[in-house]
């Protein structure tokens, strides 16, 4: 009997351990907009080995990682929240949590997924095993109104740190007890766009579409309240039409600088990020929306706003200026560096595919085909504050 | 800047009439609205229901007048983050894709 158990067991084995066990550290996801899909990819093989739909409308869409690396958390743009298992290549569930999203964030210890929200305005918390709704902040600025979210970002002790468009302010809640938020507000300026938050936790920036310049707070002295730094960089000079906005987060920190886009000038902006005093500017090919750093903070890879979105420039960061300006494919939406920069994966919605580029030799690796790819998300993600 | 603002300024006003009969052509009508969902779409939405930009949908335009709606996709609405599109589009680009705006968009 023992013997018929064990070689049933060992069949039994052998035939679920078939599929072979992997590891999830080295997966990611290329969101195809226009069809609410996603493509499951492998970042070793270069490859993608699942295709999943059924997201919904995908315009915007956005990605997190459960801690694990397992699980992928989509938020979409008609507030649909989709959680995804890369191992097994289904969702897990779905739910719409709102009328219309942008995007969303993960607490440090993964247990809490906050979705944020244009209608109607706010976060919304839910649990990230079960994406039970645990509570919601309504972005209510003055009475009656309510305020778009923009540039949700996790930072430690299960903070989040986002910006309200029309509010023209910084909110900044702790969800240590994740059902009561506590909430604190901080002027930003005229139209926040998006925000970050620095790679180290401390530091929460929002961009300024409505005025030159970047709001500022130190999440670790919270009581010394939010300040502007590059105030005025345009000095009065008459702003370029901006056709797509800019995009900030952690990325943007590289070798104790930051380096941002400026808006309605065709340059990135070098802070140094101890003192936050602008410390240069390097002209670029067109009005920056990712201003992302690879890993190790070498280079600064720029991609732009229409008409110039098949534009790709690249700064490296000792010489202080592009050193390759190219243009890989047409339409260049997003970018992501594999976990340690050796590789960068640019989604070319207009050429329907993803294409791989050496960061050293600027060599084309590979292509993946995908339908109007736009953001690409690595596992790499789930261990970094602010992504 | 934009030295012909004042040029369209006055054809906004004086050529609805000729509008109709200039329909772009087949081809260029799949860029128009491939340019709508995708570049107008990265504000307003792929679907046109809204995100950083207002909704676009039939029932969020009906009320407003046809001219304001041209004006504003030529020459923008400053103060806001609506750019002025007249470097990539001619009126009457403008005026057929605010006619499908106001019915149904092509997908």
């Amino acid at each position: 009997m023992r013997l018929l158990v064990i070689a049933v067991l060992s069949f039994f084995i052998a035939g679920c351990a078939s599929p072979q066990l992997r590891g999830t550290g080295d997966l990611g996801l290329i969101i195809e907009r226009a069809t609410g899909q996603v493509t499951l990819v492998n970042t070793t093989s270069k490859s993608a080995y699942a295709r999943i739909g059924g997201l919904g409308d995908l315009s915007h869409a956005s990605a997190v990682y459960s801690r694990d690396g397992r699980y992928a958390f989509v938020f979409g743009r008609d507030g649909g929240l989709t959680k995804i298992d890369l191992l097994e290549a289904r969702i897990v569930k779905r739910i719409i949590q709102s009328g219309n999203a942008i995007g969303g964030s993960i607490s440090q210890d993964g247990r809490i997924v906050v979705a944020q929200n244009y209608t109607p305005g706010g976060i919304k918390a839910f649990d990230a095993e079960t994406l039970e709704l645990l509570s919601e902040v309504p972005t209510e600025y003055a009475p009656g109104k309510f305020s778009k979210v923009v540039g949700l970002a996790d930072a430690p002790g299960n903070v989040f740190a986002y910006a309200l468009f029309e509010g023209g302010e910084i909110w900044v809640s702790d969800f240590s007890d994740p059902r009561h938020p506590a909430t604190t507000r901080f002027p930003a300026g005229n139209q926040p766009y998006d925000g970050l938050v620095t790679p180290d936790g401390r530091y929460y920036l929002a961009g300024l579409f409505g005025e030159d310049g970047i709001a500022l707070v130190d999440l670790w002295q919270l009581e010394k309240g939010s300040r502007k730094i590059l105030e005025n960089y345009g000095r009065g000079q008459e702003k370029l039409p901006v056709f797509k906005m800019p995009h900030l987060r952690g990325w943007s920190l590289a070798q104790g600088k930051a380096y941002l886009p400026a808006i309605g000038r065709h340059e990135v902006l070098v802070v140094d990020a101890t003192t936050w005093k602008e410390i240069g500017r390097i002209p670029v090919r067109g009005q920056p929306v990712f201003v992302m750093a690879r890993p190790d903070g070498r280079q600064v890879w720029v991609n732009f706003a229409f008409p110039d979105n098949g534009k790709v420039d690249v700064i490296d960061t000792l010489a202080g200026k592009v050193v390759r300006a190219f243009e890989p494919g047409k339409g260049i939406l997003h970018l992501e560096f594999a976990p340690r920069g050796e590789n960068v994966w640019l989604s070319a919605r207009d050429d329907n595919k993803v294409i791989i580029v050496d960061t050293t030799s600027f060599k084309t690796l590979g292509e993946i085909a995908a339908d109007n790819p736009s953001g690409i998300f690595f596992t790499s993600r789930a261990h970094r504050t602010g992504f | 800047m934009y030295p012909n603002k004042l040029i369209v300024g006055a054809l906004v006003t004086a050529a609805a009439a000729n509008a109709l009969a200039a329909d772009p052509s087949p081809e260029r009508q799949k860029e128009l609205v491939r340019l709508v969902r995708q570049d107008c779409g990265s504000c307003h939405g792929m679907t046109l229901a809204g995100g950083l930009g207002s909704p676009l949908l039939p029932a969020n335009l009906k009320d407003k007048p046809v001219e304001g709606l041209v004006s504003t996709i030529l020459l923008g609405r400053p103060g806001t983050a609506m750019p002025p599109w007249d470097r990539f589009l001619n009126e009457a680009e403008v005026r057929w894709m605010v006619d499908k705006l106001l019915t149904e968009f092509p997908r």
